[in-house]
């Protein structure tokens, strides 16, 4: 073993060479090395610089260590190659470099890829034991629960088990060719070496920049070997004894063409303190999403290092998976949808902006989502309408919470009444804050997530209103067809970032939203009487809020275009596409008021 | 019973306040011994022995006990519901308990709310009962009528954003009267309410609708009546996410000219009220 320090592309980092069985790994560390080890294991066809931006995020906090995998990068190749990349071999490199770097506590293990197939064979030998902390998963299955996974769906092929296996068998076709001896290499070597930071950057939407690396084509024909070595053995015979010594946290990307997450299906009996997570991104995660994958290491690691179960770390509502410590911004957060739609979120583990402008009710919703499992809450008094305000929340959200990964534009405001009796101020109000609210919240934040690169969500409650025409509510349907063909373009334009954009229409939801509700034409009196009476038939209707944000936060999940939620909503949705006059007809009633 | 004279109770409300203190008693008392896998059927019977150990031989309602989100009525669509079910209780579940009993002719029904350990939502839902109780006593007094006031807490909860779960009750009350009860011999129950109590409340049910106002405070038009004299037992039922947590005690309302006197509680010295007390004192 020998050291030296020189440099290579991550900035700040201190080199050594570590000699284990017959190859020189190069090892690079960052940050104090008194605190935590963080290991960074990378896949195929990289080196450890693709993890260069998840490190240097990390970096503050802990003793981060990357390493090229033996024939990867500036670590040197086995010789033979065939039978020199087997997963025993690479546990002894692991075992070298983990007592290089940190010889008395065990270190938190983080593989992407082949990287996590690697270090899911560390995490299930006897012989590393009390050598790991924790372990994060990305992107790269055990070969042995793989193994098990297909001999389970073969010897009982249920139509849904040979789904997922044909689902599965056909990502895997880069395997098959790397099988073929020679071919890959040359394709490596040639063409494909050449074009694959183009693939990257079209297909996975890696950006570019210093990565790949120029050892590109020898660590992609050196590390088919890691297949040939070891993917026929375990298919064919898995360990039976693949049990994790460690806590697991899973972290899977939803859109990874490479393996699907029914691979996963049932880890729990192989990993019993899992933690999942899941997050809308291709194969390269750790070049195309890396603040939340420090985020989550580093929740995942602190817990740990605090003696904290990882189960009981991580927040129990629907979607936790995907929300977990992910920041989401409301608007109208004080009452009704919004409120429900905070806690919501709050459930799932985000944390919680809760914008009103009534400032009592955002306190009070930033409260009680601190109480139902928000790690963090506050509460902003803004009134959307208000440009300057806007930024200056935009620019204090920035700053002080970070950058806004699920937006919910969601205020909004009744005006009810004929468009004759509509005067051009109350035009002006329920346009102002219905649709300028929505166009900046989505200017404002919007841009910070385009412009942070890393994906984000924006939803914009729009209304049933939106395609169903009524002579009741001329200006706020108008308001509300505008936020919804808004919505329609925003996500056009956006969907080349990784960033969603959902238009919701609710329909008629118990809210307070009726008795705040302007009814133009009329005298005060009168328009008590009718929001009472509104108020009423919608407390009839009973529809709560809380279903709302429950479609919201599946819209995010699923990443819908346009979401009616109410059956009455969900249906006029329909009839508008396919007998609109019947809409029309309808628009004519005179609403029972 | 109409009256009461101040500084002292009429005989008649030191009844009602023994059989509430009593029915309170043995809420703390059963609260006290549930532990995890107790099952709500258990507990209901564990209320009802305490009970009849202690003279108690006819009910306005038998007792309740509800367990985790059936605290907050999820998912409740018919009455069936409301009984006890093989619902086992763990750690950090809130719970309630909710009985009726009748001693010596004279009827109390009474919620306890509470949680097996820590549970910092259904501290905070018991700590926010305070204000409605406030709102409640404050808006009886100033004789408003039965629907105004219902409506009034309901906006109260809206803001504190919570759901109004004494909905789910039947006709949505918030609250219904009581009265004595004749001591008979046999004292049958269909659907675990009293028929001696169900009498009472039809009796009244029929005398009401004659004169404009009903025994049973709802969100419905034959609510919209000044308070009438009489002793209401009022529950207030907040749910938020799967907790839910009531009070329920006993209004006494009289048609006394001094607002002091036209309306009070029966009791303060209750579990719920020395909480909040302690709660004050704490901070």
């Amino acid at each position: 073993m020998s050291t030296e320090a020189t440099t290579t592309g991550i900035k700040n980092a201190r080199e050594r060479r570590v000699r284990t069985g017959g190859v020189e790994l190069c090892v690079a560390e960052l940050g104090d090395a008194t605190q935590p080890t963080v290991l960074l294991v990378h896949g195929y066809p990289d080196s450890k610089e693709v993890w260069t931006e998840v490190a240097e995020r990390l970096a503050d906090r802990f003793h981060v260590v990357l390493y090229d995998v033996r024939g990867h990068g500036r670590s040197t190749a086995p010789q033979p190659l065939r039978g020199g990349f087997t997963l025993e071999k690479l546990t002894d490199d692991f075992l070298a470099v983990a007592d290089a770097v940190s010889p008395d506590k065990p270190v938190h293990l983080v593989g992407h890829d082949w990287g996590s197939v690697q270090a899911w064979e560390f995490v299930t030998v006897k012989r590393t034991e009390g050598r790991i902390a924790s372990f994060t998963s990305m992107s790269g299955p055990s070969l042995d629960h793989f193994g098990h996974w297909i001999k389970k769906r073969m010897t009982r092929p249920t139509p849904r088990k040979v789904g997922q296996l044909l689902g599965q068998g056909a990502k895997s076709w880069y395997v098959y060719m790397l099988h073929t001896p020679v071919l890959p290499e040359l394709a490596w070597r040639g063409p494909l070496g050449k074009q694959w930071p183009k693939i990257l950057q079209r297909m996975e939407k890696v950006p570019a920049g210093d990565y790949p690396t120029s050892s590109l084509r020898s660590d992609a024909a050196h590390g088919a070997w890691l297949y040939r070595d070891n993917v026929r053995a375990r298919m064919r015979r898995p360990r039976t004894d693949a049990y994790a010594h460690a806590p697991v946290q899973l972290i899977t990307p939803s859109g990874d063409i490479f393996l699907s997450e029914r691979l996963y299906d049932e880890l729990e009996l192989w990993a019993p303190d899992l933690v999942r997570r899941s997050i809308p991104a291709k194969h390269w995660v750790p070049r195309t999403r890396p603040d939340q994958l420090a985020a989550w290491i580093t929740d995942f690691v602190t817990t740990n290092e605090d003696g904290i179960p990882a189960k009981d770390s991580v927040a129990t509502g629907k979607h936790a998976d995907r929300f977990g410590g992910q920041l989401v911004l409301v608007t109208g957060a004080g009452s009704g949808i919004g409120r429900a739609t905070a806690f919501a979120f709050a459930e799932a583990g985000a944390r919680v902006v809760a914008v009103d402008r009534d400032a009592e009710s955002a306190a009070r919703t930033a409260e009680m989502s601190r109480l139902v499992g928000a790690p963090e809450a506050w509460g902003e008094t803004v009134d959307v309408s208000d440009e300057q305000a806007m930024e200056k929340l935009a620019e204090k959200v920035a700053e002080e919470y970070g950058i806004v990964d699920v937006l919910v534009n969601n205020a909004g405001i009744g005006l009810s009444g004929s468009f004759l009796d509509t005067s051009p101020e109350d035009w002006k109000k329920v346009l102002d804050v219905n649709l300028w609210g929505v166009i900046h919240g989505c200017r404002l934040f919007g841009k910070q997530m385009a412009e942070r690169g890393q994906g984000g969500h924006i939803v914009n409650t729009a209304s049933a209103a939106a395609y169903q025409p009524s002579k009741a509510l001329p200006a706020y349907s108008t308001s509300k067809a505008a936020v919804l063909m808004l919505s329609e373009c925003l996500r056009a334009e956006l969907a080349g970032q990784g960033i969603g954009v959902s238009a919701i229409c609710p329909g008629f939801v118990n809210t307070n939203i009726t008795a705040t509700t302007h009814f133009a034409g009329v005298d005060a009196e009168e328009e008590k009487r009718r929001q009472k009476k509104t108020s009423r038939l919608y407390g009839l209707r009973n529809y709560p809020p809380e279903k709302v944000a429950d479609a919201i936060l599946r819209a995010v999940v699923r990443n819908q275009a346009v979401v009616p939620v109410t059956p009455e909503a969900r249906s006029a949705h329909l009839i508008s596409r396919f007998m609109p006059r019947a809409l029309r007809a309808i628009a004519r009633l005179e609403p029972p008021l | 019973m109409t009256s009461a004279v101040a500084g002292e109770l009429s005989a008649e409300l030191r009844g009602f306040r023994e059989v509430q203190t009593l029915a309170y008693e043995c809420a703390e008392a059963v609260a006290a011994q549930l532990k995890p896998g107790v099952t709500e059927r258990e507990a209901a019977r564990m209320q009802r022995e305490w009970l009849r150990e202690r003279g108690v031989r006819d009910w306005f309602h038998l007792p309740f006990a509800w367990f985790g989100d059936r605290t907050a009525f999820v998912n409740f669509r018919i009455p069936l519901q409301f009984f006890p079910t093989n619902r086992r209780l763990e750690p950090g579940m809130p719970f309630i308990l909710d009985m009726a009993p009748v001693h010596k002719g004279y009827t109390a029904d009474i919620g306890y709310s509470g949680c097996l350990g820590l549970n910092p939502v259904h501290d905070k839902l018991l700590a926010d009962l305070e204000a409605h109780r406030e709102l409640l006593l404050r808006e009886v007094r100033e004789r408003r009528t039965l629907r105004e006031i219902y409506e009034d807490v309901d906006r109260l909860m809206v803001r504190q954003g919570y759901a109004n779960r004494h909905r789910a009750y039947p006709f949505g009350v918030i609250a219904h009267k009581v009265d004595r009860v004749k001591e008979r011999r046999r004292s049958p129950h269909v659907f675990g309410f009293g028929t001696q109590s169900l009498k009472g409340l039809a009796s009244d049910a029929i005398h009401g609708h004659r004169d404009g106002w009903s025994p049973l405070w709802s969100p419905y038009k034959f609510s919209d009546h000044p308070p009438r004299p009489g002793l209401w037992a009022v529950e207030p039922h907040l749910g938020f996410r799967g907790t839910g947590a009531k009070f329920e005690e006993i209004l006494v309302v009289t048609d006394s000219k001094d607002p002091e006197q036209s309306a009070f509680w029966l009791d303060d010295d209750l579990p719920h009220v020395r909480r909040w007390a302690e709660e004050r004192a704490a901070a």
